[in-house]
């Protein structure tokens, strides 16, 4: 079988394009002059709101009609409009859990074929070369939701590249992966890029991923066209301190730390052949480890491993399979097990920060959300004001006070969910990949809210893919292999 | 050349055009509520039982599968012997309740009528697959795509809600809002999860968008959707059970048009 030659790339072109949603005051994107010739890999950047990802689904025509919002000035791919080229350009979201469409690997990446009108004899050829250009060699029946994350947002590059499209866009394809996937998405990326010619746009936060791989970097400026375009070394020595501060992680300018001064002390919790799982099923045994007053401990390990389901049982609530969570010294008079406690007994002992914000977001506005659990802990209304009100500055919500939760932005609502633990300052908290996601300005701001708690004597136990915040802040990392029989690796960072 | 194949296990059963399935449950079920007496039920029954060893599904999966059927069915039939219409001979009367012949012969009627037009339907639809099943429909019956495509997108986000409704309940507690006032919190996550079902609605349909999906283009099907010989032969099976089941009625003079007794 053969495989047609490379259809190559195709250019885009911008003059003077805008774009605002529909009820919206400011415009998404405004007064946008680009030219990105055919072949081109260019990475775009812009501090968050900066309208990239308004301007990745213009080019793959996904915006929407006038109902949607109100377009000016002109966008093309490949000379033709690009809201009617829809299926011309390749896309690729960060979430991989609502990109897969079907239930069969072979019958997703045929999905889009399938709307494009490619005869059926010409579908089974296109899915197998695709699969084979991700890396995926996985049987057509095999189930998609088996599937890792890493190797979900392959299967969309795939379902993608099956449509022979002349333009790929990236919308943050390794946001929500762990570093393995990281490296598979980036690598089946280089090869498409190479084999098919496509030109390629990818946002992303964390530059060091695609900085081999682009041969031009783009920065936008929120409603004002570009920032910056140039070679990537050129932009980032003109525009680095902007960037950073923009949230976007820059080469060589990571975060700094903020210095600890605090020392672990004594055992909060314990645990001595925890074996921990979900309905009955055992993910893993012989969990031993111990969590101290003022001592970061980093959870790390490839996704399967356990992590969330530890720090779930460890939080009581999930009841271990086999062996018990020990929290005496937290207990103040209660069971030692966290399991055993009611809900309210959990707020100022064990603080949970869930992966998924909007799981654990119970009320109408940001201020009510903070307010609930100093109320379920029976606080007088001026405590829970003073707390409320020092947590919403902390962590500058301020202005978002009255705000639903469900419209922040993902790193408002990240910094939300870690507030809404903290009212009741538990003496332990933790949390599930707290920095999934995030821009450096988020993560910066993260980082140095939970060291000055472990300053203050609390503990931190984070379930994390996240190398700089296990370095940044971790006393002990435990690792968690991926077979379940293997023991966990206890060390110092 | 590799074909996308259709369907996960290779017996015919699975096989089988899950439209013929379809049909083959409306048949039984059509001729099936026209009357209401034992006879035909009970052939209907019968005769099923007898093919339920090629049906594909093993006994420990039928019975978890089909339980609400099994126990729904003799509940109904004991409401109906306690409060059927009575006639004949009343056998027992206290308040509301009367047990007679009349209400027996209804209750026997109904459950035989419930497990014969309940059983089938579970078990064809335990080897469909909701991929085929979308394929027939388009194909083979030509419903609109755009519907079917996008119902079966959709129902991929069904596995989702699982999850999201466990952690949901998890994070609740974890808030110290898990105790207790369990109606109002189920109405808080209800209210929770349809806010994150929206969401990620929203989302998969821009992802089907960008792979054409609603484009100009007619749409082509990966896999072909077949309605041939195994498939009449399914619907074929379904006729000859509903016949003899209302012959053996008619026969007996059991038979009775819509309850016209």
């Amino acid at each position: 079988m053969s495989r047609p030659a490379p259809a190559g790339g195709v250019a885009v072109e911008a003059s003077g394009w805008g774009w605002r949603h529909h009820g919206r005051g400011a415009w998404a994107v405004r007064g946008l002059d680009l030219r990105i010739g055919p072949g081109e890999r260019v990475l775009l950047l812009g501090a968050s709101g900066a309208g990239k990802s308004t301007l990745v689904q213009a080019l793959a025509g996904v915006l929407g009609g006038a109902d949607e919002g109100e377009e000016e000035g002109r966008l093309r791919v490949g000379g033709a409009d690009a809201a009617a080229a829809r299926g011309a350009a390749g896309l690729v979201l960060q979430d991989p859990d609502s990109q897969v469409v079907l239930s069969r690997v072979g019958d997703d990446v045929a999905f889009g074929c399938e709307n494009l009108g490619v005869p059926r004899w010409e579908i089974g050829a296109r899915v197998a070369d695709a699969l084979r250009l991700v890396g995926l060699d996985l049987p057509l029946r095999h189930p998609t939701s088996a599937l890792s994350g890493g190797q979900k947002q392959r299967l969309a590059l795939a379902g993608a590249l099956a449509m022979r499209p002349r333009l790929l866009l990236l919308d943050e394809p390794t946001a929500n992966l762990d570093p393995d996937g990281v490296v598979e998405v980036r690598d089946a990326v280089d090869r498409v890029t190479r084999a098919t010619g496509a030109t390629l746009v990818v946002i992303e936060h964390r530059v060091e991923t695609w900085w081999d791989l682009v041969d031009r970097v783009l920065v936008l400026d929120p409603g004002a066209g570009l920032l910056a375009d140039g070679r990537p070394g050129e932009v980032m020595r003109e525009h680095g301190d902007a960037l950073a501060a923009g949230g976007v992680w820059v080469p060589g300018r990571h975060p700094v730390a903020p210095a600890r001064t605090g020392a672990p002390g004594s055992t909060l919790v314990r645990t001595q052949d925890l074996a921990v799982g979900r309905a009955g099923a055992v993910v893993r045994s012989g969990i031993g480890l111990a969590v101290r007053a003022g001592e970061c401990v980093a959870l790390t390990g490839p996704n399967g491993a356990g992590k969330s389901t530890l720090g779930l049982t460890l939080a009581g609530l999930i009841p271990p399979v086999a062996g018990a969570v020990d929290a005496a010294a937290l207990a103040d008079g209660l069971d030692p097990a966290p399991i055993r406690w009611r809900s309210r007994d959990l707020l100022t002992r064990i603080g949970v920060v869930f992966q998924q914000p909007e799981h654990q977001f119970v009320a109408a506005t940001v201020r009510d959300e903070l307010a609930v659990g100093a109320r379920a802990l029976g606080l007088a209304d001026t405590e829970t004001d003073r707390r409320v009100g020092e947590l919403l500055e902390r962590l500058r919500l301020g202005r978002l006070a009255r705000a639903n939760p469900f419209t922040l932005s993902g790193g408002e609502k990240r910094r939300l969910s870690v507030a809404t633990a903290l009212v009741t300052r538990p003496r332990l908290l933790l949390l599930d990949e707290p920095t999934f996601g995030q821009d450096a300005r988020t993560w910066t701001e993260l980082v140095s809210l939970l060291a000055a708690l472990l300053d203050e004597g609390a503990a931190v136990l984070a379930a994390t893919h996240d190398a700089p915040l296990v370095q940044a802040l971790a006393d002990t990392e435990v690792r968690m292999p991926r077979a379940a029989d293997e023991p966990l690796a206890v060390a110092a960072p | 050349m590799t074909a996308l194949e259709t369907a996960v296990d290779d017996r015919i059963v699975h096989r089988i055009n899950p439209v013929a399935k379809l049909a083959a449950a409306a048949v039984l079920g059509i001729v099936l509520v026209l009357s209401i007496d034992a006879v035909s039920a009970g052939v209907a029954l019968a005769l099923e039982a007898l093919l339920l060893p090629f049906a594909g599904v093993g006994p420990r999966r039928l019975l978890a599968r089909t339980w609400p059927v099994l126990v729904a069915a003799p509940l109904g039939a004991i409401t109906i012997v306690l409060y059927g219409r009575p006639s004949g001979e009343t056998y027992l009367r206290f308040l509301l309740v009367e047990v007679s012949d009349g209400s027996i012969a209804l209750a026997v009627a109904t459950l035989l009528r419930v497990l014969a037009i309940g059983l089938p339907a579970v078990v064809l639809f335990l080897t469909v697959d909701p991929t085929d099943l979308a394929d027939g429909l388009a194909q083979v019956l030509h419903i609109p795509s755009r519907f079917v495509v996008g119902a079966l997108g959709g129902l991929r986000l069904v596995s989702l809600f699982a999850e999201d409704w466990r952690m949901l309940e998890l994070a609740r507690r974890a808030r110290g809002v898990g105790d207790g006032g369990r109606i109002r919190r189920f109405a808080g996550q209800a209210f929770a999860l349809l806010v994150l079902s929206i969401r990620r609605g929203s989302k998969l349909a821009t992802a089907m968008e960008a792979r054409g999906f609603g484009g100009p283009a007619r749409r082509t099907w990966a896999r072909e959707s077949v309605f041939g010989r195994r498939e009449w032969a399914l619907v074929l099976i379904a006729v000859l059970v509903a016949t003899a089941a209302v012959t053996a009625a008619v026969a007996t003079g059991s038979w009775n048009f819509i309850g016209a007794v």
